[in-house]
């Protein structure tokens, strides 16, 4: 409560507890490709929250309304290792929430063509689980599972088949293609300012937060809307331009 | 994604015959459930929501009360024969989602730093749907506050607006929703001209996404009409 407060009345003055800018990203640290038994994964660090993704993929059989597509899957746990808020059990409204947000920006933002994921139309496609795994829970837990769900597909390695569409553990052939890089970017509303890469803390002072998927053509491919604030008409556009001047910010740890 | 061959506008009209900016038929009626403290039912076309409010009332177990405001609790639900194929009635993901996003929506717009350590339950139940679920019971959930006595700063009003075939247009049908290109939950409180909710999922620019939010607006002013006449009816017969 205390050090709510402390945060709080900082940000009144325009200032954050760890120095940074309203505008400015705590140090983003990347690890591909980190767990050799996942067909892809990757860890990302936001100052002190700490996200991996995984990628498994299994044949499965298309849902019977597309059959000439692939299946993804997003889920995320909220792992009571990472903050005492999490606890065991099954996932919270929140963890629910990141992980629909997350897909909703993978999926709207075509990261992979689910159509290239077909091997038998109607009977055998790829099911692709990206599986989100939170930490160390310290706020901004929306871009960072995009932004590691979006390396670990990255990094992953397509695995062999025999004859009767029976994956082979352990070998691989090929990469899975990435067709475009959507990324969560949330810009958080503090009275009249905003700010990003809210911290634990800070996520809990601030009014409230619109997040944005955009993609690397600046199209818009996700919105959500978390907190108790309201928002303007005239701030819209100037909330949007600054997330996707900051989602080019955060495209450069992606890479190429 | 569904897969849609059927052209959803031909010659500038939608398949229900609508212009692009038009919305659905829409139905309010308030009181409708006796027990509730605050009831209402909002029909957009097809689609039908049912809300009821319980509340405010002491919040148990003790260590859930907030002791500086109000909780407010919503929790929405398809009844099982509202769709195409049965589904069973209770929480799946899409409906805790979903819940959430409609609380959001909705709490802007109360005072519940009045009522500490209270619970307002908000119970919304699809009836059927065909489209534009959540902003429905955005709009019936509003009323039943409103007409439950819930000290509010304004009602919010909501809609769906969206891109289908290359055209923007507003308040999606289901079919609409399978197949467009982007759809948007847009709530507000209409007199105090702020945005509640503001939710996407589809491919827009920026300057699409701007038009679809004054496009979002201009619907809801209607709707807020719309909620206030329903309001005002209800008394109608009591003070003449």
């Amino acid at each position: 409560m205390i050090e709510e407060e402390f945060v709080k009345e900082l940000l009144k003055k325009k200032k954050r507890a760890d120095g940074r800018k309203f505008d400015e990203f705590r140090k983003i640290q990347i690890k591909e490709a980190p767990i050799e038994k996942a067909e892809g994964s990757a860890l990302v660090k936001l100052g002190n929250t700490w996200v991996a993704a995984g990628i498994k993929l299994n044949v499965g059989t298309p849902f019977p309304d597309t059959p000439d597509q692939g299946i993804l899957i997003v889920n995320a746990e909220f792992s009571p290792i990472a903050s005492p808020e999490f606890e065991p059990g099954p996932p919270t409204e929140d963890a629910i929430e990141l992980a629909r947000v997350v897909d909703r920006c993978l999926r709207e933002g075509k990261a992979i063509d689910l159509s290239k994921l077909v091997l038998k139309e109607g009977e055998k496609v790829w099911c692709v689980f990206v599986d989100i795994h939170i930490l160390n829970h310290d706020g901004n837990l929306l871009d960072a599972a995009a932004l590691a769900s979006m390396l670990a597909l990255k990094n992953t390695r397509m695995p062999k088949l025999d004859e009767e569409f029976n994956v082979i553990r352990g070998e691989y052939e090929g990469k899975l293609q990435v067709e475009h890089v959507p990324l969560l970017v949330s810009i958080c509303k503090f009275g009249n300012d905003y700010l990003i890469d809210p911290t634990y803390l800070e996520e809990k002072v601030i009014d409230g937060k619109l997040t944005f998927g955009i993609r690397e053509d600046e199209k818009i491919c996700a919105i959500q809307k978390q907190g108790k604030a309201v928002f303007d008409f005239d701030e819209i556009e100037k909330i949007i331009d600054l997330a996707i001047l900051k989602s080019k910010e955060l495209r450069k740890f992606y890479g190429n | 994604m569904k897969k849609c061959e059927k052209k959803l506008i031909e010659n500038g009209r939608r398949l229900d015959g609508r212009k692009p900016e038009e919305a659905r038929e829409i139905e309010m009626q308030v009181g409708i459930i006796e027990k509730a403290d605050g009831s209402a039912k909002a029909r957009f076309g097809k689609t039908i929501a049912i809300a009821s409010v319980y509340g405010p009332k002491l919040l148990h177990p003790k260590h859930l009360q907030d002791i500086e405001k109000c909780t407010l609790r919503v929790r929405y639900a398809m009844v099982p024969f509202s769709v195409d194929e049965r589904k069973p009635y209770g929480p799946d993901r899409r409906s805790i989602e979903l819940s959430k996003i409609i609380r959001i929506a909705l709490e802007p717009a109360i005072f519940l730093e009045d009522f500490p350590r209270t619970v307002i339950d908000v119970f919304i139940d699809i009836m059927q749907a065909d489209g534009s679920t959540r902003v429905t019971s955005i709009n019936a959930a509003s009323l039943a506050l409103a007409i439950g006595g819930i000290p509010m700063r304004d009602l919010v009003a909501a809609c769906s607006v969206g891109k289908v075939d290359g055209t923007l247009v507003v308040d999606l049908t289901g079919i609409e929703d399978n197949c467009c290109e982007a759809d948007v939950s847009f709530a507000m409180m209409p007199s105090k001209n702020k945005i509640t909710l503001l939710q996407m999922d589809g491919l827009l620019t920026k300057e699409e996404l701007l038009k679809l939010i004054n496009m979002a607006k201009e619907t809801c002013l209607k709707i807020y009409e719309k909620q206030k006449e329903t309001l005002k009816n209800k008394f109608k017969g009591e003070v003449e």
